[in-house]
């Protein structure tokens, strides 16, 4: 064998120790679009609740538990957006470098994103059983950090540093309720949009 | 040089069997449908390379039933993560050396 083959083992291994332990489809654009999605509904939900104070005096517009299903439908909306173009543009991209989008990898990567995920789902459900509203958002905020940092053994390992900084925001906005709606602006919004644009320059661009 | 080229391992010294290993050392278990897409290989050959690993105890095969269908397993074993790991260090140091 010559030096060349050496290095070219090298590299052999290192690619299939990537492909086979990671899923690597992930689309930075699904990224973007997730933190716009993410921020127009922060906006749409805070625009909502000022106008909803405005009104309240003599007579409410809307009562309070309608405003609250409002939210909620807002929140899954961007989430349920949020999923169908994550899904839509990495099956493109799966397809676009020969890989299979529902396979080992992306099954395992999803597993162990949703543990915790569904875990701060059911806990924001329970605050929300005992009347702990202010503490969703940081909750949200934290658990969606924790889900990345757990995925990011499974996928392409930028998204540990957006799971790190969330968990950060989400600790931080403990200190501030009534001020949760920003800070999960920024964390699902605008930590969303750089990560996104991060991974498409680092890997979507070629 | 030499002592080097003694830590190369003639066994990993193939496309497939290299793959193989490098797939097998970063999960605890792999099937041979999976092994395949991963490597791009057909049936034949890929049965004929595992069988190689077998037999010099780099890797274990495990067979088992998932409702009717029959599904193998392979993992690597003591031996064979040390030696692929000799292996993986001789081509660093030559690459670097030269």
């Amino acid at each position: 064998m010559k030096d060349k083959d050496y290095l070219k083992d090298i590299l052999e291994i290192k690619s299939i120790m990537n492909k086979s332990s990671r899923f690597i489809s992930l689309s930075g654009l699904s990224g973007i679009l997730a933190g716009i999605y993410a921020l127009a509904g922060a906006i749409a939900a805070n625009y909502i609740i000022s106008n909803y104070q405005i009104a309240d005096s003599p007579v409410s517009v809307i009562p309070i538990s309608y405003l609250e299903y409002i939210l909620i439908s807002i929140a899954l909306l961007v989430l349920a957006l949020s999923v169908i173009s994550a899904f839509i543009l990495s099956s493109k991209k799966a397809k676009k470098s020969g890989e299979k989008l529902w396979d080992a990898t992306s099954k395992r990567l999803l597993i162990n994103f949703s543990i915790p995920l569904f875990t701060g789902g059911a806990f924001s459900i329970i605050l929300y059983q005992f009347g702990l509203i202010g503490l969703i958002a940081p909750t949200t905020l934290i658990f969606y950090g924790l889900a990345c940092v757990n995925a990011s053994k499974y996928t392409l390992g930028d998204i540990r540093y957006l799971g790190v900084l969330n968990i950060l925001i989400g600790l931080i906005s403990t200190q501030f309720i009534g001020y949760g709606l920003y800070f999960w602006g920024f964390g699902f919004g605008v930590l969303h949009i750089i990560y996104g644009i991060v991974l498409y320059n680092k890997y979507d661009k070629k | 040089m030499k002592d080097i080229l003694k830590h190369i391992n003639k066994v990993f010294d193939h496309r497939v069997r290299l793959g193989i290993m490098s797939a097998l050392m970063v999960n605890e278990t792999v099937d041979f449908n999976t092994l395949k897409e991963i490597l791009g290989v057909t049936d034949g050959n890929l049965a004929s390379h595992i069988k190689g690993l077998e037999k010099v105890n780099y890797i274990k095969v495990e067979k088992q039933f998932i409702g009717k269908k029959p599904n193998t397993t392979y993992s690597v074993t003591k031996l064979g993560k040390l030696e692929f790991q000799k292996h993986i260090n001789a081509l660093e140091k030559l690459i670097n050396n030269n």
